[in-house]
């Protein structure tokens, strides 16, 4: 059946729109990924060298005319009540454009950077001198700044308002007779776990330039999300509906950086006020005390196992450090992946003086996926099993079982400890492993729009931001793909909200949700231009096929055809544009992805290092559209994971309240010689690694659905496991509150040495 | 940070005349990593900066049979990659390499090195008064402090631990360090009175009163002596000592140690000797018994914190490994 599409044409001179027919082929598909002549294949994103040489520009690169410069004064009180503000001091100071108090005369902070006021400037300098000069008067109260402290009836309340104390949210997941199962048990693991609370990072700090035209606000935002913060100001107080939001580039959300924010509310109030552009973006330390954490979690874990390793049952609490502002709720279903026939979870949230939650790449899962990890290890050195067998023997999903079986290879798992701990010597060796599970499937909300002008040129327009996985790659590979053409031929403009609807980039959801609209973009221009192509040649559009080189030709006879040169002059002038919807083809992407962790470590027993020697992370992506960017996801993921294992370790201080490494020196994150310097990149048939070879290896293998699945998440969810858990088979004890820092191996070791 | 003015100084004298009297209004700058970010931390707000770096001849290196000079402007980058230095002085050259990052190390002066201040969070920390502040209490010293990082030795009534590596490696050599004082004339005096404990001066680190300029070091050549600095960090690519040992040891041929010093560093408010281990070891071959006994020793007197005991296990460590290396050309197997 042929199908009618809107394209415009030239009669008697002048353009309009019209709907003309064509053929109406098979379902738009990626085809057989063998045949596939770009995506799937290693390539370089085209913004590296922008990136590199400076050349790409950041919000925090944007200098406009009169710009103002930002700055929040941040509340150096875990808790107190503001009993007076007075900016009429900043005000007073040259250069000072606009000062608004944030909290009022009888407002209350309650965690160390809460934002109490804000200023705007003409220079960074006046800026930090004019919230000096605000003066706030402070009535100190008690707080409570530690997760395991604030559970305490008698602490501080974090928020008076708030009914039943700190411990709030309660939430209970129960399946069958716990205790009958724990009671026919031929082994049972016990011990209380704590995964800890980490920061984002973002190397691009939070926040936004903005600027007022009359009505018109135009936003340079560090999002993830362009569409959202664009909603944000349209609907927040003094905001407007006539918003432009550009990312252009961005330098790391982590789930941190969905809205406008305060900064962005704040960066849009100050610009009005001070009736100038204002670049609103935060210091490092600012950052690191920003209202934004991935919660840290305590659990008491219980699980039973049948002597044959059965997962017979889990008995588990749970409490999710959440912060002053949103207490939240663990992910907690009393087990990660390996499901026992009977469970009991019961979690809360605790609110603590300390600032609030946010998503933090695979929110819930790093944290769920190291606690049940490290307790399955433990069970299984209780059963005398290996801890691979046990979760083969509780999970059937025979892709994931697949998975398990590579890393095991790659790694050599055979090399591990039998019983954790048996290895002689000072320097210990292990080898642990941890999964992942995620969605990763796309949503409705972006749209591609391909523009074909008549001199053959294609540009590509979509909202969306990149958020560091190399989008326009895709964007131009999959239209190149699709015509006929080279990555050269398509220039991708992305990252800004005239585009049309964008996509929030949380979830690992941007491939799959961007990737069908792109795809059914070129579709219809392949139709149209089939079209056009078929007027000049004088045959039926079905008779007109489009070869690689972009040519189009009768069918059978490729002598008979004109360059994508020649049907591009036929357009009018204005060239063509097609738009893709996902909804059109959503049928090209699938959620689903699973993933496991596999690293060996050395543990020098007599100072508590644990050296990293080798990661491999073993995920699944569905059809891959860029190898090379796929295998940088998960060599990322690993990275950022041994930082959390070993080194990230945000330190509330008992005494003062406040946050003691608001920095990169003390917060410590995974550098060069933790990672191990070099990058392994494995090919089927995935030779096993040498026992002294060290390094990361990324192994992306693919899904068998075909299909565009997302995996920026999944890929760091079970490095901390892994590296837990390799610890544990070195030494023969497990450092059960992350991360494994030195002083914390030691004390694990001394214990040990205590009970042996 | 605070706006301030800026002076190049000619030379040492108007260096010293720009500093005047007084702390809070004049800093002295070098490489500049360690100051700014006490000036970007408000820890500090000088009115003035005076740059030694335009002042001539202070950053000479010479090597010769006598020893090794250092202007107090060597960078630590030059002192890493000086063939020189890894030979004969080994310790100081493990030592600059392993501070910080290689940005920080190609700016970084051997001075600005010597006379950095500490790195306790309570210091760093522009809203905490302590006494290293003025105020009126060691909060490290508290029970419920976080002080996994802060002194197991010399502690009190400030409890910070000396940051700088190539301290601990000088006290070690038996190094020699040469300042202007306030009047004009040059002094010298051991690296290991250079540092002070904060028995002596809670507000400071070394002998030098304000106005007074570090310029140069000069490190005696010792005939058939090996040196080490084993250090230990957290996080390998950058990081400050957790604990730190430097050993500078004479083994005869049939490996009696004819001579030795041992220097402690990240644990203590100043470089850490330990006179007793040292003389336990002298005249004697090694054994596992010995190292152990002067390790034991080394660590004696101790009092760790609310939390850092395990520093004192970890440098116990750290001492049987340095002294083994500097007497026997080994690592610990």
């Amino acid at each position: 059946m042929p199908k009618k599409i809107k394209t415009v044409v030239v009669e008697n001179g002048f353009e309009k729109e019209v709907e003309i027919e064509v053929p109406d082929g098979p379902p738009a598909s990626w085809g057989d990924p063998r045949s596939l002549r770009i995506l799937g294949k290693r390539n370089p994103r085209p913004d590296g060298p922008d990136k590199v040489t400076g050349r790409a520009k950041y919000s925090s690169d944007i200098v406009l005319p009169g710009m103002c410069y930002g700055r929040f004064l941040m509340s150096p009180y875990a808790a107190a009540s503001v009993t007076g503000i007075d900016i009429s001091a900043a005000e007073r100071i040259p250069g000072v454009k606009a000062v608004i108090a944030i909290v009022q005369n009888g407002g209350q902070v309650m965690y160390h950077g809460q934002p109490v006021a804000c200023v705007a400037a003409m220079t960074p300098e006046i800026a930090e001198d004019a919230i000096r000069a605000i003066r706030v008067q402070y009535v100190a109260k008690p707080f409570v700044v530690d997760v395991v402290k604030a559970r305490d009836s008698q602490a501080p309340k974090v928020r008076a308002e708030m009914m039943g104390g700190n411990v709030q949210y309660p939430g209970e997941n129960s399946k069958g007779d716990v205790e009958a199962a724990f009671r026919g048990a031929a082994a049972v693991h016990h011990a209380v776990y704590e995964a800890q609370t980490r920061l984002h990072c973002c190397l691009e700090t939070h926040g936004q330039t903005v600027k007022w035209d009359g009505d018109k606000l135009t936003v340079w935002a560090s999002t993830q999300f362009v569409s959202g913060v664009q909603n944000d100001f349209r609907g927040m107080p003094g905001g407007t509906k006539n918003v432009q939001v550009i990312t252009e580039h961005m330098g790391g959300g982590f789930g941190s950086k969905f809205g406008a924010g305060p900064e962005g509310l704040f960066a849009m109030q100050l610009a009005k006020k001070a009736n100038a552009p204002v670049k609103f973006l935060l210091n490092r330390a600012e950052e690191q005390l920003a209202n934004y954490r991935g919660p840290g979690v305590v659990a008491e874990v219980k699980l039973a196992a049948a002597a044959d390793g059965t997962l017979l049952a889990s008995d588990v609490m749970t409490w999710n450090n959440g912060g002053a502002s949103n207490a939240g709720t663990p992910l907690d279903q009393g087990f990660y992946i390996i499901e026992p026939q009977v469970r009991r979870a019961k979690r809360y949230g605790v609110l603590t003086n300390t600032g609030g939650t946010a998503a933090l790449r695979a929110p819930g899962h790093p944290q769920a996926a190291v606690i049940y990890d490290m307790a399955l290890d433990a069970l299984a050195a209780k059963l005398r099993m290996d801890p691979l067998e046990l979760r083969k023997r509780n999970h059937n999903d025979q892709v994931r079982v697949s998975e398990w079986e590579l890393g095991a290879r790659v790694i050599g798992w055979n090399r591990r400890q039998e019983v954790p701990g048996a290895a002689t010597g000072t320097h210990k060796r292990g080898i642990g492993m941890g999964s992942a599970t995620w969605g990763g499937g796309g949503r409705k909300s972006a749209t591609c729009t391909v523009h074909v002008r008549k001199d053959g040129s294609i540009l590509a327009t979509s909202a969306v931001q990149d958020l560091g996985t190399g989008v326009r790659v895709y964007v131009k590979g999959i239209i190149a793909e699709e015509l006929g053409l080279e990555l050269k031929d398509v220039q991708a403009d992305i990252g800004n909200s005239d585009f049309g609807p964008g996509h929030g980039s949380g979830g690992s959801t941007t491939t799959a949700s961007v990737a069908p609209a792109i795809k059914m973009s070129a579709v219809r221009v392949r139709e149209l231009l089939t079209a056009t192509a078929a007027r000049g040649l004088n045959v039926k559009p079905e008779e007109v096929e489009l070869a690689v080189g972009g040519k189009f030709h009768v069918k059978g006879n490729p002598a008979r055809g004109l360059t994508w040169k020649q049907v591009c002059a036929l357009l009018p002038a204005a060239g063509l544009k097609a738009t893709g919807d996902w909804n059109d083809a959503s049928d090209l992407q699938a959620t689903g992805v699973r993933g496991c962790t596999f690293a060996e470590v050395e543990v020098d027993t007599e100072t508590g290092k644990v050296t990293v020697l080798k990661v491999v992370g073993v995920q699944d992506c569905g059809l891959v559209l860029n190898r090379l960017q796929a295998e940088n996801q998960v060599t990322g993921g690993i990275i950022q994971g041994i930082g959390t294992a070993l080194l990230e370790d945000r330190r509330m201080d008992n005494i003062t309240g406040r946050m003691l490494n608001p920095n990169f020196e003390e917060y410590k994150l995974c550098g060069s010689f933790e990672a191990g310097g070099v990058n392994i990149t494995m090919d089927p048939p995935y030779r096993a690694m040498g026992a002294n070879e060290r390094g990361v290896v990324a192994i992306v293998v693919d899904n068998p659905t075909g299909k565009v699945s997302g995996i920026g998440e999944p890929a760091v969810i079970g490095v901390q496991s892994a590296i837990a858990n390799a610890i544990y088979n070195a030494i023969g004890v497990q450092v059960t509150h992350q991360p494994a820092t030195p002083d914390k191996v030691l004390e694990a070791l001394q214990k040990k040495g205590a009970r042996a | 940070m605070k706006a301030f003015q800026f002076i190049d100084a000619r030379d040492l004298r108007s260096a010293s005349a720009a500093l005047g009297r007084d702390a809070a209004r004049t800093r002295l700058l070098a490489g500049g990593v360690d100051l700014l970010s006490e000036l970007k931390e408000r820890i500090i707000e000088p009115e003035t900066l005076v740059n030694l770096k335009t002042v001539p001849g202070l950053n000479a290196l010479r090597l010769d049979a006598k020893g090794l000079t250092l202007g107090t402007l060597v960078t630590l980058d030059q002192i890493e990659f000086h063939q020189g230095i890894w030979k004969s002085y080994t310790a100081l050259a493990e030592a600059a390499q392993s501070v910080g990052s290689p940005q920080i190390r190609n700016v970084g002066t051997l001075g600005g090195n010597l006379c950095q201040r500490p790195r306790c969070w309570y210091y760093r920390d522009e809203s905490i008064n302590c006494i290293k502040k003025g105020g009126s209490k060691c909060f490290a010293a508290e029970e419920e402090a976080d002080n996994k990082f802060n002194a197991i030795l010399g502690g009190g009534p400030s409890y910070i631990v000396h940051p700088s590596d190539c301290a601990t490696a000088l006290v070690a050599l038996g190094a020699m360090v040469k300042y202007q004082d306030a009047r004009g004339g040059m002094q010298t005096v051991p690296a290991e009175e250079f540092f002070l404990l904060p028995t002596e001066n809670p507000a400071r680190e070394n002998v030098l009163r304000h106005g007074e300029i570090l310029t140069e070091v000069m490190v005696p050549a010792l005939a058939g002596a090996r040196s080490t600095y084993v250090k230990f960090k957290e996080k390998d690519s950058f990081d400050w000592a957790v604990s730190a040992v430097a050993v500078r040891a004479v083994a005869a041929p049939d490996g009696t140690v004819r001579d030795i010093r041992i220097v402690l560093g990240g644990v203590a408010p100043r470089p850490w000797r330990c006179p007793r281990a040292e003389g336990m070891l002298k005249g004697k071959r090694l054994s596992a018994a010995l190292l152990n006994e002067a390790a034991e020793a080394a660590l004696e007197g101790s009092k760790p914190l609310s939390k850092n005991a395990y520093k004192v296990p970890l440098t116990r460590v750290l001492v049987r490994r340095a002294v083994n290396q500097a007497v026997t050309g080994k690592q610990m197997a």
